[in-house]
């Protein structure tokens, strides 16, 4: 059986699952029955200074999607609203409980070094395995000059993760937020400040819907509503892509990640390692099913990992990372067409309809003997993959290679690429 | 043989008051809203949809689940009834199985169609909830036809002619108008008067008039309808009972299939219906099911259904007889009346021969025989279109074909001025059928009128 323990800038974990700093790991009730259910590791609920926060009431937002709840989900929560000390004392007996377990407490305060100073000492205090510093709360505490409002300043990410290493002797995670241009110019800055490793992504500014009764945001508050933070299982294509970002740039000098953002199966899990997260953390999905999701997350990799040969985590991790490219590095003379199984072809048309009318009217709609058929036309067939997607039975339609004898050729080098025209000359 | 004289069992009241509201309540009820849209959610949205072209009406399918999928339940009820005017009827009624959910390439994929059948009733249903007729007449043209046969057939026709900005007059020989819908189908499939709710519905158009207990050939005569309008329509259904020739059928107890469901129909009470507690049901189609189940469900306590042929021949569908099942009917297939015997002039046993295929696939006699009790027998070997009253002077007015009206593909008779639609003409006799051939002749007459 596969050994899924990771040990991550030295924080040991049974195996990769982290509860995400959120609701899942507000106070030490929720905590000890997530280990109990058998999470590898807690970032424990954003801590601030006291006086605590206090919180609206309607907080949460969600999209479905055909039929499927929670497809994605939005909160408008500040960081914990409960006395510092409180969390405090629970911290440290939880730990003192689980020492096996990761214990990362996540911090928020004013962007002031005496602030963090301080706060730093009485974290130390509890013998938790180390901190993440929340620079992605995108809500609420973005307005009080902390969460996003430090994460989108690369000069400000660096200075608090230096204050961070220079007083205190715990690991330091810097969590970004994805609400910027570019992932690169903090995950550089946490970098340079000294930063252990860096999380990623926090939630993304959002409104969910509107209601179209109440011509207002959800989740509305007495008839008002403000953006929120996205999470959940739609925002996981835009938090790879961040990941790997990170895990392909040298400035990043490979510093560790622990991915987050959409992670619900062992699967997703999987793709982020793949991309070089060395921990995954999970929220959304723990908010929807509860805590026994880690059964399926924890046995299904353990299996997986089992049929391929991979005896632990760092056994595949970071393998995909090497074919993450940019555009102009892919091969222009590759070439597929789609293939339709016409054993397995249901006759619902969708291939025809998508391409006909969206694409390169490659697929055409026949009868024969009066039954339909749909037959791809090569010729016309550019490989885009949309019937694939389109098609309601998995694996009918494939795409199969065709050889035709080119080159590996990139744009860089292709002679209709203009600028090589312009050299020729 | 025992000296204990059994009498013939009829007697009325057999269950209480709320079996029979259990029993006749809705077969299928309407989904909710959450599971409409689980299901809606299952349909692909289908190009060139098979669903569709299996549908007699043409009901664009896909169209209206997707609606359905984003709450525009109105709007999806619009989309059902500009193809069929009877969508809340046939939602009821088709056998499905047989029609759009057949095609469903969820078939092919799961042996699990969508069900669009309950996804149409969630639409109707909650449109005509609402009281709202959402079509319009067109400018009036000042032209009148005469409908004939207030049946889906007549109906539908008459719909589409007021829509298209003609005047209608329809001539119901019975009672009430909506023909099979209102005397005909099975109580639980249309319970709470269903049909006439969707009647007056229907009627919110305008321009439609409905004269009952007028009857061709009785009170009208087909040259006077030819004279006085502009066009004719026949629905007239299917008026005759073909009759069992066997041995003893004049006897107390035996009825027809149609008429005991036409009393159970317009009854008040279910508890004044007489019920057999052996019941003898011949035949193999929908009304020999129907009829079975119904019997079993006012409380009859044996009912054999006995068809002369297999189980893949029989009129009735899987599903239906499976339902005849599920309700406790035994189907004994491959057996032929042969005679009724009685007792003081009521029936006591019906007697049946085994029959099989012979060499060339005709069904014969094997000569052996078998007798079952019966206090009831019901015929129910199909119906027969009754041509009398479009005699005139001993001769028919329009040909017929297959004992039926002969018409072309626009419901067009060999007679001028005249169309005609539904079971009267050939073709399948379901609902939808009939609503589609009432639907194409308005068309078909509409554009002769306008010439
Ligand atoms: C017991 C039974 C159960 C059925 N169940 C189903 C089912 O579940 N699903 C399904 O799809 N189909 C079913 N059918 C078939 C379906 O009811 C018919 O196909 C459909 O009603 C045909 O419509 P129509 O308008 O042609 O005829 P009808 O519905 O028979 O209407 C004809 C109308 O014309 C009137 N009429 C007849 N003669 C005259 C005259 N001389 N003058 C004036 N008016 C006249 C009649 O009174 C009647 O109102 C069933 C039929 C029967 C008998
Ligand atoms: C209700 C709610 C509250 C959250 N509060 C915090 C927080 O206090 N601190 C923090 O760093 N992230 C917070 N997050 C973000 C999550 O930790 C996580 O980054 C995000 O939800 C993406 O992961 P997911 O897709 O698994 O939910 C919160 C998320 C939710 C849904
Ligand atoms: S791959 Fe794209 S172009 Fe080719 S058939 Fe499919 S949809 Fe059409
Ligand atoms: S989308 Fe798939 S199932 Fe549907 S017609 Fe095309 S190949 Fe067949
Ligand atoms: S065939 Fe089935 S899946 Fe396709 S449109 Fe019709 S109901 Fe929907």
């Amino acid at each position: 059986m596969a050994d899924l323990s990771t040990n991550f800038i030295g924080i040991k974990s049974p195996n990769p699952y982290w509860l995400a700093s959120a609701p899942p790991t507000d106070k030490a009730y929720n905590v000890v029955r997530a280990f109990k259910a058998g999470w590898g590791g807690v970032v424990w609920k954003t801590l601030g200074e006291d006086p605590p926060v206090v919180n609206v009431s309607s907080r949460y937002g969600a999209i479905g999607y055909k039929g499927n709840r929670v497809a994605g989900f939005n909160n408008i929560e500040l960081i914990s609203d409960r006395p510092l000390e409180v969390n405090l004392q629970e911290i440290k007996q939880v730990k003192r409980d689980w020492p096996d377990r990761a214990m990362i407490v996540s911090l928020m305060v004013p962007c002031t070094e005496d602030s963090w100073k301080n706060i730093l000492k009485r974290i130390e205090d509890t013998e938790a395995d180390g901190i993440e510093l929340n620079f992605g709360c995108p809500h609420g505490m973005s307005e009080r000059g902390m969460g996003a409002a430090v994460g989108q300043v690369p000069e400000y990410v660096e200075m608090v993760a230096r204050w961070c290493k220079q007083y205190s002797r715990m690991p330091v995670i810097v969590k970004l937020t994805p609400n910027i241009t570019n992932i690169l110019s903090s995950a550089r800055a946490a970098v340079r400040g000294g930063a252990d490793a860096v999380s990623l992504i926090n939630t993304i500014n959002s409104i969910t819907s509107v209601n179209l009764d109440l011509m207002a945001p959800e989740p509305t508050v007495d008839g008002k509503g403000t953006h929120g933070g996205y999470c959940g299982p739609a925002v996981k294509p835009i938090a790879l892509h961040m990941v790997a970002e990170i895990a392909r740039d040298p400035e990043c000098k490979n510093i560790p990640i622990s991915g987050i953002g959409g992670v619900e199966t062992w699967r997703d899990a999987a793709e982020f390692m793949a991309l070089g997260a060395g921990t995954v953390q999970v929220c959304t999905a723990a908010m929807h099913y509860g805590f026994t999701i880690v059964d399926d997350m924890n046995d299904g990799l353990a299996n997986w990992m089992d049929s391929k040969g991979y005896r632990r985590i760092e056994d595949f991790r970071a393998r995909a990372v090497p074919n993450v490219t940019d555009w102009q590095h892919l091969n222009i003379n590759y070439q597929i067409v789609a293939q339709i199984d016409q054993d397995r072809c249901i006759k619902c048309g969708l291939c025809h309809i998508a391409c006909e009318d969206t694409s390169h009217q490659a697929i055409s709609a026949l009868r024969v003997d009066g039954a339909r058929r749909y037959e791809v036309v090569d010729e016309e067939c550019v490989g885009c993959n949309l019937c694939l997607h389109v098609c309601p039975v998995e694996n009918c339609i494939t795409m199969k290679e065709i050889d035709n004898g080119k080159p590996f050729l990139t744009w860089k080098d292709d002679p209709r690429n203009p600028m090589n025209q312009k050299a020729a000359e | 043989m025992s000296e204990i004289d059994i009498r013939p069992d009829i007697a009325t009241g057999r269950l209480k008051a709320e079996q029979y509201t259990e029993n006749f309540d809705d077969l299928v009820p309407v989904l909710d809203r959450k599971t409409a849209l689980v299901e809606a959610n299952r349909c692909y949205f289908c190009y060139d949809a098979p669903c569709i072209e299996a549908c007699p009406t043409g009901i664009d399918i896909p169209g209206f689940i997707k609606k359905i999928a984003t709450d525009n339940v109105r709007g999806s009820a619009v989309r059902i009834l500009e193809a069929n005017i009877f969508g809340g009827a046939c939602a009821r009624v088709c056998p499905t199985e047989i029609l759009c959910e057949q095609a469903c390439v969820r078939n092919a994929q799961e042996n699990k169609p969508v069900t669009i059948g309950r996804l149409q009733r969630y639409a109707t249903d909650h449109l005509m909830a609402t009281g709202e007729h959402p079509f319009t007449r067109a400018p009036l043209t000042g032209r009148k036809v005469a409908v004939v046969g207030a049946g889906p057939a007549g109906l539908s026709c008459a719909h589409r002619l007021a829509m298209l900005g003609h005047d209608v007059v329809v001539f119901e020989a019975k009672a009430h108008p909506g023909g099979l819908n209102e005397y005909g189908v099975a109580e639980y499939k249309m319970p709470d008067h269903f049909a006439r709710a969707e009647v007056d519905f229907l009627l919110k158009i305008g321009g439609i008039e409905i004269r009952t207990g007028q009857a061709l050939g009785r009170d009208i005569t087909l040259s006077g309808l030819r004279r006085d309008y502009d066009a004719v329509f026949l629905g007239m259904g299917l008026a005759g009972v073909k009759a069992l020739e066997a041995e003893g059928e004049e006897l107390a107890g035996v009825m027809n299939a149609v008429d005991y469901i036409a009393d159970l129909r317009q009854a008040d009470d279910f508890g004044r219906l007489p019920v057999g507690r052996k019941v003898v049901v011949i035949g193999g189609g929908n009304t020999a099911i129907d009829i079975a189940i119904q019997i079993r469900r006012l409380g009859a306590e044996d009912v054999t259904l006995v068809y002369r042929r297999g189980p893949s021949e029989m009129g009735a569908t899987h599903h239906e007889q499976e339902l005849a099942q599920v309700n406790g009917v035994r189907i004994k297939h491959w057996a032929r009346p042969v005679k009724l015997t009685g007792q003081g002039g009521a029936v006591r046993e019906a007697v049946f021969e085994y029959t099989q295929l012979d060499a060339d696939g005709r069904l014969i006699g094997t000569g052996d025989h078998f007798a079952v009790p019966a206090d009831m027998v019901f015929k129910a070997i199909g119906q027969s279109f009754v041509p009398d009253p479009l005699r005139q002077d001993g001769r028919d007015l329009l040909e017929l074909k297959g004992a039926k009206i002969a018409v072309d593909a626009e419901g067009k008779t060999s007679l001028d001025k005249v169309w005609a639609g539904g079971d009267c003409t050939p073709g399948q006799d379901l609902t939808v059928a009939a609503v589609q051939d009432g639907k194409i002749a308005a068309l078909a007459i509409d554009r002769a009128l306008r010439g």
